[in-house]
This record gives C-alpha cells, structure tokens and sequence, in this order.
C-alpha cells in the first residue's frame, strides 16, 4: 500500500514539475504584462487542480492497470512463436503477421478514443462549430485514421520499406484532399494530427515498435522501431477531412 | 444532489472512453494469447483511478484550462501589442516543450542512435550533449511554431499554405539528412504536444480568433497544434545534418 503511495506521489510531482513551467508562464504574462485581474481567478485556481490531479490519477491508473499488461502483450503477439513465423532459412512474409495488424489497428483506435488531448480538442471544435461537428464523430474519424495508421506502419517494420517514402505518399494525399475538402475543416484536421498522439497512445504504440522490430530479423529496434507515431499523426488528417468530405456529401 | 448527479454523469463518460481500451485488451489476451488476466486486483484499482482522473480533468478543462486560454487571447486583443503577443506565443511553446517527458525519452533514445551510428562519440557525456541540443531544437521550433501560428492567425493566412510549405521543407530536408535520424524526426513532430498543452494552446488559438476582427474561430482558430507537430521534424532533421 504504501508503495502505492510512494509511486502515486512520484507520478504527482511528475505531473506538477511538468505543468509547472506552463503555469508560471501563463500567470507571469497575466501578472507582469497583462495586468489585467483574472475575472473567475478562484475557479480557474480550482480547475487547474482539478487538471493536475485529475492527469496524476489517470496516469497512476494507466501505470496500475493498462500499460503493464499492453506491453506485455505487444511483445508477445510479435514473437515468432505465436505468429508461426519461420524462423530460419526463407525471408519473412507480410502476411504471416495477421494478429499484429488487427492488434496494431485496435489499439490504435481505442486509446485514441480514450486520449485527453482529443477530447479536449473536440470539445472546442464542437462549441465552436455551433454543434455542426460532433465530438464522437471527430473523435471516431480520428480514432480510424489512427488505426489505419498504426497498422499500415507496422506493415512497414515488417517489409522494412524507407519510412519517407510512406510518408511523401502521405502528403500527396492530404495536399490533394486540401483542394478538395469543405475549408472550415481543414485547420482542425491538421490539429487532429498532433493531437492524437500522447499520454495513452504513445507508451502502447512504441511498445509494439519495440516489440515488431527486435522480434524481426534484420531490423533494429534502434532504428526501425521509429516511425509508428508520424504515422499515427498522418492519418487522422485524411480520416478526418475524409469524414467531412462525407457528411457535406450526405447533407447535400 | 446535483453534484453527486454530475459526477456520476462525468464518471459514466469516462467509462465509455475507456471501455474500448479493455474490450481490445481482455479480447487478445483471452482469445488470442489465450491466457487469463493477470493482477485482477491492480486492475480494478487502476481502472477506476482512471475513471475518476479522466472525470477530473475534463471538468477541469471546462473550468480552468478553457477560460484562462481564452481570457488571456481577449486580454491581448485587448491589449494590442502585438509583439508581447508574439513572446508570450514564444514562451508557451518553448516553456511548454523544454520539460516534456516523452521529448527527454525520445532525446535520450535519438542520443543512442547516434552513437550507435558512429556519428558522436559513444561517451555518456558526448550522448547526454546531443541529446540536450536535440531537446533544445525541438523546444525551440515549437516555439517558432507558435509565433508563426499566432501571426497566421492575426494575419488571416490561411493555414494550408503554410502547412504545404512545411510538408515541403520536411521532403527537401529528408534528402539531406542522415538515414538513422529520419524516423526520430517524424516521431519527435507527434510526442511534442502534450495533454495540458493541447487545451491551452486550442482555447488561445479560437480565444484569438474570436477576438480579431474578421477572423473566424473555426477556419484561423484552429492550426496552431498542426505547426508545432510539423516544425520539429524539420529543426530535428536540421540538427541532424549540422551534426
């Protein structure tokens, strides 16, 4: 129990050294250069803590129940010996890793459902559209853009295809559906990009791209385990022009 | 009574965010892997310290995060200077990144690669030297990422210009950076945005948008995340290459 304590205060003061720098930065300019008193001062002290202790919890759960248990299993489902792989002799094929691709895709979609920063995001873009974005229809065409994504990426490790390539190809898309997509979705969609990828979805995906390229032969973990998370921050901008391309066409 | 009625309604949002995470993990780990589930009691525990950190930090977001961003974007409009505006924009992406956790890690992971690669020296001192000048750079181009995203949004520019114009920058700079550094650089664009920075950085963005004239909250509002997951790929590369 105690343990338990010890670690939750670890995580707390994690949580606090990182809001830190943020919260003397945005109290420093409404002090110094603003002078402006803050109208709701109280409530906005209270939410801070709320945000503070609330992220240490969440983090502390993750820690407790999920992280342990998803990394375990991102190993396991790369090892050869479940995959039935061959490992002697003959190259390795893509398609032998099945199990991957559908862990890789589910794992994607749903700690992208369950990330903070997109909840947040869609929160705004919901109050901001008047209603005309709905925040699990952001969140879910984010949520497959990222499954996408995280597979497709994984299929990369395996082939061990350059990165830049995917990539490049990547941009050609979105720069076409750009040209192409309703304008008042466009800033958001490159916002879902970044967004997507942090407290939940980071430790899983890098598990798993540990985990696929020390479990290959010839690929380095050093090297080709990289790539997973600009991955993850491509596709959700196409998913989600996608998406609005889809309900202007629906609406019409 | 109606507290107790919101936290419970809070509490059960939070459930459905999560429930998607277990469904995926209790599938593999009973069908697939095909074995039971470890530490039942630690999961409980942690599933709920979830459920309730999640519910805390959306309502915090709602009554802390939100306002302030916003207020702070009326007051500098207010204001009128725009080159506070442009440092305080500086400050919030380079104080906000600087500390990140997941940046150190990745700095760290990048600093091995390095030496691995032969292109520094494999001492603890000449890795943990690459791997504070990387976190500088990364640190550095968000800031520069806001700035350009604040001016954007002052300025009206529309924002796939400018995105396009970094896509290119990251292609032009892929051909010139070394192999190892690739992948560090197009990770090191996703982990940069954190969970208290996504918030602020989103409300000050619409708060500003809001407040100019002309400017629409939904088209100029938004976009300020997408610059600092795409600067850094390119300083990353740069560093690599001066390297």
């Amino acid at each position: 129990m105690t343990e338990g304590i010890i670690h939750f205060l670890n995580i707390l003061v994690g949580t606090v050294l990182d809001i830190l720098p943020i919260a003397a930065i945005l109290f420093g300019f409404q002090i110094f250069v603003l002078r402006r008193p803050l109208k709701n001062a109280k409530e906005i002290g209270v939410g801070f803590l709320m945000v503070l202790f609330g992220l240490a919890l969440f983090l502390e759960g993750l820690d407790l129940a999920l992280f342990p248990l998803g990394e375990l299993m991102a190993s396991q489902l790369t090892s050869p010996e479940l995959l039935n792989v061959p490992t002697t002799g003959e190259t390795v094929q893509w398609h032998h890793y099945f199990w991957v691709y559908l862990f890789a895709a589910s794992i994607g979609f749903s700690t992208t459902i369950a990330e903070p920063s997109l909840i947040a995001v869609a929160i705004k873009a919901n109050q901001v559209s008047a209603g005309a974005i709905s925040q699990w229809g952001l969140r879910i065409a984010v949520a497959i853009g990222v499954a996408i994504g995280i597979s497709l990426g994984s299929y990369r490790i395996i082939t061990g295809t350059p990165l830049h390539w995917y990539i490049i190809a990547g941009y050609v898309v979105v720069i076409f559906q750009t040209m192409v997509a309703p304008r008042t979705i466009i800033a958001l969609a490159y916002d879902s990009g970044g967004v997507t990828t942090s407290t939940v979805t980071v430790p899983l995906v890098a598990a798993l791209g540990i985990g696929l390229s020390s479990n290959i032969p010839g690929r380095n973990p050093l090297i080709d385990g990289f790539g997973l998370i600009a991955f993850a921050s491509l596709f959700p901008i196409m998913s989600v022009m996608a998406y609005a391309q889809l309900s202007e066409w629906r609406s019409r | 009574m109606n507290t107790i009625r919101r936290l419970f309604a809070s509490l059960l949002s939070s459930f459905r965010d999560l429930l998607p995470i277990f469904i995926v993990i209790a599938f593999f780990q009973m069908v697939v892997l095909q074995q039971p589930i470890p530490n039942l009691g630690s999961l409980l525990i942690g599933t709920i310290l979830v459920l309730f950190g999640l519910s805390l930090f959306i309502e915090g977001l709602n009554l802390g995060l939100f306002p302030l961003g916003e207020t702070m974007a009326w007051n500098f409009a207010r204001k009128g200077s725009l080159s506070w505006l442009l440092l305080f924009a500086f400050a919030l992406g380079f104080g906000t990144t600087v500390a990140e956790p997941a940046l150190i890690k990745i700095a760290e992971e990048a600093a091995k690669i390095a030496a691995n690669g032969g292109m520094i020296d494999d001492s603890i001192e000449a890795m943990h030297e690459y791997a504070q000048g990387l976190r500088y750079t990364v640190a550095l181009s968000v800031g520069f990422a806001i700035v350009l995203g604040v001016l954007r949004i002052v300025k009206g520019w529309p924002v796939q210009y400018l995105i396009i114009g970094g896509y290119i920058g990251v292609v032009i700079m892929t051909a010139f950076a070394p192999k190892e550094i690739i992948g560090i650089a197009y990770d090191s664009g996703g982990v940069t945005t954190s969970t208290v920075t996504v918030p602020l950085v989103t409300a000050l963005g619409v708060g500003l948008a809001s407040s100019i004239k002309g400017r629409n909250p939904m088209t100029d509002g938004f976009g300020l995340i997408a610059f600092a997951s795409l600067t850094p790929m390119i300083f990353v590369m740069f560093y690599g290459i001066m390297l």
